[in-house]
């Protein structure tokens, strides 16, 4: 058998992180297979909601990942994004959740190389901890 | 203060045309118990009462379905303790109410009863008279008569409270109190966190997985008015409408993080659930986080604007990866 794979959400932001991500394909970086991306328009458009919902049903982890502050297409999007991860990260791990299940990064447009590292890592730390269990819908 | 100062007041508002309508409580149908009164006219203000069995936050009439009443011209006058207070300037900076609307009438708070304690006091007998005063409780029943100081019978809300009087009125029957500090304020949420991961997600389940999702705790809140809450919505359908534990979890998590920076820890939804969930340790943890992170205490300032909608160009970024 070959080792268990996680299957990670990864939430992208259209203006940083997913032309990251683009970034790091076209120049033919190696990364693990186990993301699957959904672009929204704005690290700002990510409701804890989506990364609960994520978790429910059946992936491992969630990675969030928006334009480094200062950066934000929409000049604020990414502070107020920030404020409520602040919040609900802690609230996450207060109930139980492992800390690194939910992971967070700014990643901008020219940082191919820094979004194959981050999901590298985040796919190791998932690893490390094993697939969902708690907030599994039918676990 | 005494009651008869607070009718008396509340009389010379009315008719001196202050205010149209002054929300207050009166005396409940069973002993321990209150019930909101709404006075419109001078004579309906002898049935005011204010004591520890005034749980009610009435900041909650002026926002839900009842939006209408603070959008009237009536101006509106509403009795309120420290934490009430707090509900309603959070919903003055929310441009919910109008403060120019609204006479905000502070009493002096000593924490509400919890009637559960009580019963636990009289080992579950039937308490037929119920008496208190700012210190002491006083309760008879068939063949016992039993006092007891009031601390031992609050809410655990009140227990933690440090924001007994009003933090906003117009005037206040009696002397405010400053508040005090809230240094060691969070420490049974500090105690839960030293427990490990395991172990804290065992006893969420537990106490969670009481939930019949009757979503008393959001009617009951003043900060949840939603036109449409995400609860009730089936396109998306969010979350599902079993009592899972998944399910209960989520819909826990996410009620707190609506209310992240608009919770005044009034305890509201713990004494409306009627499985007895320990519903404010999360809020409280969330309040902490906000008290600790933002540098923002819910509801203390008109010129405040509420946490979760404002930011800092410098903030600690300690949790998103390097």
């Amino acid at each position: 058998m070959s080792e268990w794979q996680p299957k990670i959400l990864a939430v992208l932001c259209n203006w940083c992180s997913y032309a990251g991500a683009d970034l790091a394909g076209v120049s033919r970086m190696q990364y693990p297979p186990n993301i699957r991306v959904v672009r929204v328009p704005c690290s700002g458009r990510v409701d804890p909601l989506f990364i609960l919902k994520g978790l429910q049903s059946g992936y491992d982890g969630v990675l969030v990942s928006g334009c480094h502050p200062g950066d934000c297409h929409y000049i604020s999007g990414n502070y107020v994004a920030r404020r409520r991860f602040a919040v609900l990260k802690p609230l996450l791990e207060f109930v139980g959740i492992e800390p690194d299940r939910v992971q967070f990064s700014w990643i901008s447009a020219g940082e191919g190389e820094r979004f194959a590292e981050v999901v590298s890592k985040v796919t190791e730390d998932i690893k490390k901890i094993g697939p969902a269990k708690r907030l599994v819908k039918g676990a | 203060m005494t009651v008869k100062e607070l009718r008396e007041t509340v009389k010379s508002l009315l008719t001196e045309g202050k205010v149209d309508l002054v929300i207050g409580w009166g005396k409940g149908t069973m002993p321990g118990t209150s019930t909101p009164v709404f006075i419109d006219t001078a004579e309906k203000a002898d049935s005011l009462i204010f004591d520890s069995t005034c749980r009610n936050n009435l900041s909650v009439y002026f926002t839900k379905d009842r939006r209408a009443l603070a959008k009237d011209d009536k101006k509106i006058g509403v009795l309120v303790k420290g934490c009430d207070s707090r509900s309603l300037v959070l919903n003055i900076t929310e441009k919910q109410i109008d403060r120019e609307k609204v006479t905000i009438i502070g009493v002096p708070c000593n924490g509400v009863v919890d009637m559960k304690k009580v019963v636990g006091k009289v080992d579950g007998k039937e308490i037929l008279e119920f008496t208190d005063d700012s210190k002491k409780v006083t309760v008879k029943g068939r063949e016992f008569e039993l006092t007891f100081p009031l601390d031992e019978v609050i809410s655990d809300s009140c227990l933690t409270c440090v924001r007994r009087d009003a933090v906003e009125y117009d005037l206040f029957i009696g002397e405010a109190r400053e508040p005090g500090s809230d240094e060691n304020a969070y420490a049974e949420v500090e105690e839960f966190e030293k427990l490990d991961s395991e172990e804290r997600w065992e006893r969420m389940k537990q106490e969670y997985s009481a939930c019949i999702r009757c979503y008393a705790c959001r009617n009951v809140c003043p900060s949840c008015y939603c036109n449409v809450c995400f609860v009730d919505q089936n396109d998306p359908q969010w979350i599902g409408k079993s009592p899972e534990i998944t399910d209960t979890m989520i819909f826990h998590i996410i009620r707190n993080l609506h209310v992240a920076g608009r919770c005044v820890e009034c305890g509201a939804c713990e004494r409306a659930c009627p499985m007895d969930i320990k519903l404010l340790l999360l809020n409280r943890k969330v309040a902490k986080e906000v008290r600790d992170r933002f540098g923002s205490i819910t509801g203390t300032g008109l010129e405040n604007k509420p946490a979760m909608a404002d930011f800092k160009e410098d903030e600690n970024q300690d949790f998103i990866m390097g």
